[in-house]
C-alpha cells in the first residue's frame, strides 16, 4: 500500500508496508530520477539476523491501517526538523529469514546533514513508535518468543527531544 | 458505547482474540479504566493486562496515554512495546 501525508510540506514521503521484499537502488532510482535538487541521499537498511545460528526466521506482525499511519506522522515529524526533498520508508511483515531485509529508511536533501539526520531520525522513532512486533523462529523448528523492546531503543528516540 | 476493540501480538495471544465489539459500561471513562475492566473479564484477560503499565494504546491508530477518555472512539487497540525496524 503506498501513501501520503500532506503535513510533509517539502516532500511527499513514501510509506509502504509490504509482504515482499524491496530493491534498494530501484527505489533510490525512483526518489532521484528526473530531479536535479538533491544533493545528498542516506539511506538505512535493517536486516534480519541468525543471533549466532539460533533463529530460522523473525516473523514480523503489524497493525494495519496504523502503520501506514504512524510512519506517516514520523515521516511529517523529519520533514518538519530538517530540509527533506525526499523521504522513503518500507517496512516488511509477514516471515522474515535471516540475511533477508526487514526495513528501508531513504531521506534525500541538498545537503548530507539533513538526509543523515532524517534517516537516522526516521528510524529511532520508527522502532518506538510504529506498531510492528518481532516474533523468534527457532532452527530447531519451534516457535520461540515474542521479542522485548529494547531500553536502548527508547533512549535513542528520547535524544532527538533532549 | 459500542466500540471495536483489537489485539496484537502477545497481548492477542493470551487473550485468544485478534478483535472483538464491546459495549463498556458509562463508568469506563479511560483507556485504563477500559484495561481494568477487561482484566476483570477472565483469566486470558487478567494475564493479558497482568502488567497493565507495559500494555500500550492506540485510540484510531494513533498512540494514547492511560488516562485518555475513550468516549467517541470507533476502535481501541491494545498491544505490547513495539520491536519493529
Amino acid at each position: 500500500m503506498t501513501t501520503t501525508d500532506a503535513s510533509c510540506a517539502t516532500c511527499t514521503p513514501v510509506i509502504r508496508i509490504q509482504r515482499e521484499d524491496f530493491d534498494i537502488a530501484a527505489e533510490i532510482a525512483a526518489l532521484s530520477e528526473g530531479r536535479a535538487d538533491i544533493g545528498a541521499l542516506a539511506s538505512f537498511t535493517g536486516l534480519c539476523r541468525d543471533e549466532g545460528g539460533r533463529l530460522s526466521a523473525l516473523e514480523l506482525e503489524h497493525y494495519p491501517g496504523m502503520a501506514e499511519a504512524e510512519l506517516g506522522r514520523v515521516a511529517g515529524e523529519a520533514a518538519q526538523r530538517w530540509p527533506l526533498t525526499g523521504l522513503v520508508a518500507i517496512h516488511r511483515y509477514g516471515l522474515i529469514r535471516p540475511g533477508e531485509n526487514i526495513v528501508l529508511v531513504i531521506a534525500a536533501s541538498s545537503h548530507r546533514h539533513a538526509a543523515f539526520s532524517g534517516a537516522e531520525f526516521m528510524m529511532d522513532f520508527l522502532k518506538t513508535r510504529a506498531p510492528f512486533w518481532k516474533r523468534e523462529h527457532l532452527v530447531t523448528g519451534e516457535t520461540g518468543g515474542w521479542v522485548e523492546a529494547r531500553d536502548a531503543d527508547d533512549a535513542a528516540m528520547a535524544r532527538w527531544t533532549a | 458505547m459500542s466500540v471495536k476493540i483489537v489485539y496484537f501480538a502477545w497481548v492477542r495471544e493470551r487473550i485468544g482474540k485478534t478483535e472483538e465489539t464491546l459495549d463498556p459500561p458509562a463508568d469506563i471513562v479511560t483507556v485504563a479504566d477500559l484495561a481494568g475492566w477487561l482484566a476483570d473479564r477472565g483469566e486470558e484477560y487478567a494475564y493479558a493486562f497482568e502488567n497493565p503499565q507495559i500494555v500500550r494504546a492506540a485510540i484510531d491508530h494513533e498512540h494514547v496515554k492511560p488516562d485518555t477518555a475513550i468516549a467517541g472512539a470507533r476502535e481501541i487497540a491494545f498491544f505490547p512495546p513495539m520491536t519493529g525496524g
